[in-house]
């Protein structure tokens, strides 16, 4: 067992492109469910036009894959004149292709409030305001936990697109290393230990949440 | 403007045989999945505690390790190691069927918890064995159940087959970037791609749904 | 009239503790052929776990069964499938295979269990479902029938096992009063043809006219045991009696 190898060449640059993968991912992530959750109201409370527009792009970016998508930012937007370095490129296409997705669960969230809800905080005189924040923002976060919270899992790892469309992270610096000195299986096996250890914590943490924000009989049918 | 519809117009019979390689790969993979995904399922449930501890083993490695990190272990690393010589085309498939395979092991799963112990009562009292009463019982209510979760899964194989682009698969990718980088018209050749993608994506959710609706239990509401 | 014949089922010592709780705590009886014992006591009794374990449904923890003489090994898959095959069950619940008609209810396990060939099942099953009245309803899934319906199927399903014994577990306290009468008509006649039967119900009028034996079961053993008039005749100071009178004030009574 070459231990030099690993300590000198393959830990230090898996360790770099780590720190680009939590580049990317922390700022898409955060930014996509914002933006999920904008297009995921929207979607159930918004305009018809609006909703229609905005069902349309939930449409397109859940069905056309993640890869496609980058390559448009990436190749494709200079036929019109604009240039995107290949980390905006993939932060963009992370945040669009996410915030997608979010909206499907924030909407499904929204959707399962009863409108018996409504009508009783109605009754009771609140807000339009007071409504959304203290009656249905609550119960639909809870609804809408599970699924955002798989997302961001799943953005996780489709973090790893990235270097396809030249961005150097954590999977990019282990292909390099790999193709330079043919150690195909012991680099990836370790960059799949990388990215296990990542999605299992956010696992766990999002296990915790889940906990965390439980009512006592919410959820069942 | 002009040029672009017609650089799009010339490549799409090659287009569209890209998009034969990537129903295959997705028929494939979806197929392995479902073979392998029955049996992990029921090993899960009805097994001892080493099988259920070997298959979340399998789960968790294929669930938490990126699809295009599984590809390049696969094709670049294991299968090289053991000595199996595929093409880009047959260890797309493979890994992309193994990693599928974990995903419907777990829908399948939940499918077969969410049936009433009752059924797995009277098929016992009436003297069945464990495997006839899985292959009778069991898994004709469990697989029509799991029909919706199983749609969802191909969505997600379809797009994740583009990614059979980086080992050198000849399929929808592959071709329109071929195709792009020629004629430098990447913008409506990637459009192109990605209607293609939603086409395919379209017409098995429907075939599914008709599915569903084929082998649905006669006035049962699960 | 006494007979000499060993029992056809014997069950001794039958415990089973669930969840940290004794459920049975020695629990011991025969059967002989044609006899139709009735098992009666309040929830929790321990009468549905009793009957689940004389087939091993749910494996007691200690006891033992024997049919007609011979002792089930029921460690031993074969000779414990073999055995549940000559013991049919009807359950609270019905049970019917959701994704199967009647008629398939009924031939499936003549198929998968006894290897018939197809057209001998279907015949068999059809001709089970006529003698519980629904062979005009034979092409309906359960989710199309009523609950009495269901579970007249699921006594035709067990019947056509041809079975030596029958344990029927609350068969009619999952039914909407109306629907009861049809299915204790179809127990009536297999009490009246000679099957031999262990039946937990709540119905004692029933009891009253068809048991051969009583038993009473309160908090996992058997209290009392005997023939209806020692037990629930008015004149009698039994717990069974206690027991009964307090469930008339609930139940309507159906005979």
């Amino acid at each position: 067992m070459d231990t030099a190898f690993y300590s000198t060449q393959l830990i230090p640059a898996l360790n770099r492109g780590l720190v680009m993968s939590v580049k990317l991912i922390i700022p898409s992530g955060l930014i996509g469910l914002m933006l999920g959750i904008v297009i995921g109201t929207l979607r159930t409370f918004g305009h018809p036009f609006i909703r229609k527009a905005a069902n349309a792009y939930a449409t397109v970016f859940r069905g056309t894959p993640l890869v496609v998508q980058l390559f448009l930012l990436y190749f494709g937007l200079p036929n019109l004149g604009i240039y995107l370095d290949a980390y905006t490129a993939a932060v963009f296409g992370f945040i669009l292709c996410s915030g997608a997705y979010h909206s499907e669960y924030i909407r499904g969230g929204l959707l399962s409030i009863k409108k018996g809800q409504l009508l009783a905080a109605q009754a009771m005189g609140f807000s339009m305001f007071k409504t959304m924040s203290s009656i249905i923002v609550p119960q639909a976060l809870r609804r809408a936990l599970p699924g955002c919270g798989n997302e961001i899992i799943y953005l996780i790892k489709y973090s790893s697109l990235a270097y396809i469309i030249t961005c150097i992270e954590l999977t990019g610096e282990g292909k390099i290393i790999a193709t330079r000195t043919f150690r195909y299986t012991e680099v990836f096996l370790v960059i799949g230990f990388y990215y296990l250890v990542l999605v299992t914590i956010a696992s766990f943490i999002l296990q915790k949440l889940e906990e965390k924000f439980k009512i006592p009989g919410f959820g069942k049918a | 403007m002009y040029e672009a519809l017609a650089a799009v117009l010339e490549a799409l019979p090659y287009l569209l045989k890209g998009a034969l390689a990537t129903s295959g790969i997705v028929i494939g993979a979806m197929g392995l999945g479902l073979v392998l995904g029955i049996h992990m399922a029921v090993g899960q449930v009805f097994g001892n505690f080493i099988i259920r501890r070997l298959i979340g083993l399998y789960v968790w490695f294929f669930r938490g390790v990126p699809v295009l990190v599984l590809l390049f272990l696969f094709y670049f690393g294991l299968f090289a190691l053991i000595g199996l010589n595929l093409s880009a085309f047959a260890a797309s498939t493979l890994v992309l069927g193994m990693t599928t395979a974990a995903y419907q092991s777990q829908i399948f799963r939940g499918a077969i918890l969410s049936l009433p112990r009752g059924q797995l009562q009277a098929a016992r009292a009436l003297g069945m064995s464990d495997i006839k009463t899985i292959v009778n019982i069991i898994l004709p209510q469990a697989l029509r159940f799991s029909i919706p979760g199983w749609s969802n899964e191909y969505s997600i194989i379809l797009k994740d087959s583009a990614l059979a682009f980086v080992l050198g698969t000849s399929e929808i990718m592959a071709r329109s970037h071929f195709v792009a980088s020629r004629t430098y018209h990447y913008l409506p050749l990637y459009i192109t791609a990605g209607c293609l993608y939603f086409f395919l994506t379209w017409i098995g959710v429907r075939a599914l749904l008709k599915l569903e609706a084929k082998v649905r239990i006669p006035g049962y509401s699960h | 009239m006494t007979v000499q014949k060993p029992p056809i089922l014997r069950v001794e010592n039958i415990c089973k503790a669930l969840g940290g709780k004794e459920i049975l705590k020695s629990v011991s009886f025969s059967l002989n052929k044609g006899e139709l014992k009735v098992l009666i006591g309040p929830s929790g009794a321990g009468k549905s776990t009793l009957l689940q374990c004389i087939n091993f449904l749910i494996p007691p923890d200690k006891g033992h069964v024997w049919l007609e003489g011979v002792e089930v090994q029921s460690r031993r898959k074969r000779d414990l499938y073999a055995f549940r095959q000559q013991v049919g069950m009807i359950f609270q619940d019905f049970n019917l295979f959701d994704h199967l008609n009647a008629l398939e209810n009924v031939a499936i396990a003549l198929r998968k269990v006894k290897k018939m060939h197809r057209p001998e099942a279907r015949d068999r099953a059809v001709a089970e479902l006529e003698q519980v009245g629904l062979g005009d309803k034979k092409h309906l899934y359960p989710a199309e029938l009523s609950g009495g319906q269901k579970q007249r199927v699921s006594i035709a399903r067990a019947l056509a096992m041809d079975p030596k014994i029958m344990l029927l577990d609350e068969p009619t306290s999952a039914l909407d009063p109306e629907l009861i009468g049809e299915v204790l008509s179809v127990i009536r006649d297999l009490a009246r043809g000679g099957m031999t039967m262990i039946l937990a119900t709540h119905q004692i009028g029933f009891t009253r006219s068809l048991a051969d034996e009583v038993l009473f079961m309160e908090h996992g053993i058997i209290i009392e045991q005997g023939s209806p008039e020692e037990l629930l005749s008015p004149k009698a100071c039994t717990r069974s009696r206690d027991f009964c009178s307090r469930l008339n004030d609930l139940y309507t009574e159906n005979e």
